[in-house]
């Protein structure tokens, strides 16, 4: 068997079409959206604020709590029940790791910097958008940043590498399936999320970081031009 | 706690502005309603309101009718203050201020009858369909409750059921089914600060508030649902008063669902 044409009739390395824009959330230090195709992350950062309770307080650096979420009528199934699953703790904790080496929150002793992920609705790769949207949030938040962070899910469909698995490719039924979503420092090349289920052999797997690390390079280029976007329609209205 | 802003909320009544240069019962702008804008939820609908913005989604499901309603379906409303939507909101469960806005949200939809619950039964006694409508919020600059209930009507009425076979629903094929859908019921909260009334507060008016009054209306001006909150008491001419204006607006709202 072969994985001849994608459903939805992209290139192997094409991603699904992205749109991203910062500073939606007024209330927000920072905030920002990045939709891919039908999954669409919402991201608000809070901070640095004064944390609470006390002992959980660093007296040497700021601490950064991510918190990812689903909307309950996120899902194309049945309602997603509110009040956070185990699998939405977990893609919360890797995405606080996926976010934390691009930080410097020594300047900010005893002090929190909440992020805030809403999905309002998702079709594959979720935790991906999610953290592309913090990453750029976090920007906005005017925080010391050594690089953005871009993530993007990449992985095997049968016999092909591809990019940007969405739900029809997750569960292909004909063929074995591995998805490896990866986040990525595009400037400094590192890598700062990995996961993977599936099958897929190390040197497929290779490959397949190859073609995430091209897709996190033109992601890095849609964050940081969604960044300037906020504040050229800001000088423009100055005028 | 805020008196100095209260005293300062007060000196601008004095001289018949607010914080904003509006008038008592002007609603911020934009003011827009949007439905769809999801494609994962039945049922969906975006409402801005100057910088307040909630989200509302219709998921439905399948329930056993309660026992003693055998032959109905129901509806539940649900509501999480995200903590994205404002800094003072705080992860976790519901509290109360996010089940009072729930439920008054419910019980202006419930009591105004719009939705036939006997019509939403499949097979009585086994089967039925309950609407289950999400309100998220995602910035809260004040109003809360009018835009909340705004959009949980707006995304009602654009909901069209999934296809169910008797046993299962396919959430991936929708039906061009809707809804049947009666009188809507449409919800204004007046606020009372000092001897002014007023509608949509902002953030700021909304912490120094002495007492509230929603009034849901149908559009023959029946009353069907009132919530009082504050910790003012208000007189019977206080609530005469607030209801005309409820009433008076809730026309104004109709008009944006059409």
């Amino acid at each position: 068997m072969t994985y001849k044409t994608r459903a939805d009739g992209r290139k192997f390395d094409e991603t699904r079409k992205i749109e991203a824009k910062v500073g939606i959330i007024p209330n927000a230090d920072g905030s920002a959206y990045f939709k891919i195709g039908n999954t669409w992350a919402y991201a608000a950062v809070y901070g640095p604020r004064n944390l609470h309770p006390k002992f959980l307080q660093d007296p040497s650096k700021g601490i950064l709590r991510c918190n990812y979420n689903m909307m309950p009528f996120s899902s194309s199934g049945e309602r997603v029940r509110p009040g956070g699953s185990r699998r939405s703790k977990e893609i919360s904790m890797v995405t606080e790791k996926a976010l934390l080496p691009v930080l410097d929150l020594v300047e900010y002793p005893n002090s929190v910097v909440d992020v805030f992920i809403e999905l309002p609705q998702t079709e594959a790769g979720s935790r991906c958008a999610g953290i592309c949207a913090a990453s750029m949030a976090l920007a906005d938040a005017g925080l010391a940043m050594k690089d953005l962070v871009a993530a993007i899910s990449v992985g095997r469909v049968d016999d092909k590498i591809v990019v940007d698995l969405n739900y029809l490719e997750e569960s292909y039924p004909d063929g074995p399936v591995a998805d490896i979503p990866v986040a990525m420092m595009p400037n400094q090349g590192k890598i700062t999320l990995l996961q993977m289920d599936g099958l897929i052999s190390k040197d497929n797997l290779k490959k397949a970081l190859e073609m995430a690390k091209k897709a996190c390079k033109d992601i890095y280029e849609i964050q940081k031009k969604a960044l300037k976007e906020k504040y050229r329609t800001e000088a423009e209205e100055q005028v | 706690m805020y008196n100095e802003l209260k005293n300062h909320i007060l000196k601008l009544f004095g001289s018949n502005t607010r914080l904003d240069g509006r008038s008592f019962t002007e609603y911020r702008k934009p003011f827009k309603v949007e439905t769809g804008f999801t494609n994962t939820a039945e049922g969906s609908a975006r409402v801005i309101l100057g910088k307040t913005e909630v989200l509302a989604g219709v998921k439905m499901e399948i329930m056993e009718p309660y026992p003693d309603t055998q032959d109905e379906g129901s509806i539940m409303v649900g509501a999480e203050l995200l903590p994205l939507s404002n800094p003072e909101f705080e992860l976790g469960p519901p509290g109360i201020q996010a089940i009072e806005l729930a439920r008054v949200v419910d019980r202006g939809i419930r009591e105004s009858k719009c939705i036939d619950f006997k019509k939403l039964c499949i097979t009585e006694g086994e089967k039925a369909w309950v609407i289950v409508i999400d309100i998220c919020p995602i910035n809260d600059a004040g109003n809360l409750l009018d835009v909340s209930a705004l959009a949980a009507v707006a995304a009602i009425k654009s909901a069209k059921f999934p296809k169910f076979n008797g046993e299962k629903i396919d959430y991936k094929e929708k039906t061009n089914k809707g809804i049947e859908l009666g009188d809507l019921p449409m919800s204004v909260t007046v606020i009372k600060i000092g001897d002014k009334y007023l509608i949509d507060p902002d953030s700021d008016e909304e912490k120094v508030v002495d007492a509230r009054l929603t009034v849901a209306s149908l559009s023959d001006g029946t009353l069907c649902a009132m919530q009082k909150g504050g910790d003012y008491p208000l007189a019977a001419e206080d609530i005469e008063k607030m209801i005309d204006i409820g009433l008076e607006k809730g026309k104004e709202l109709r008009k944006l669902v059409k």
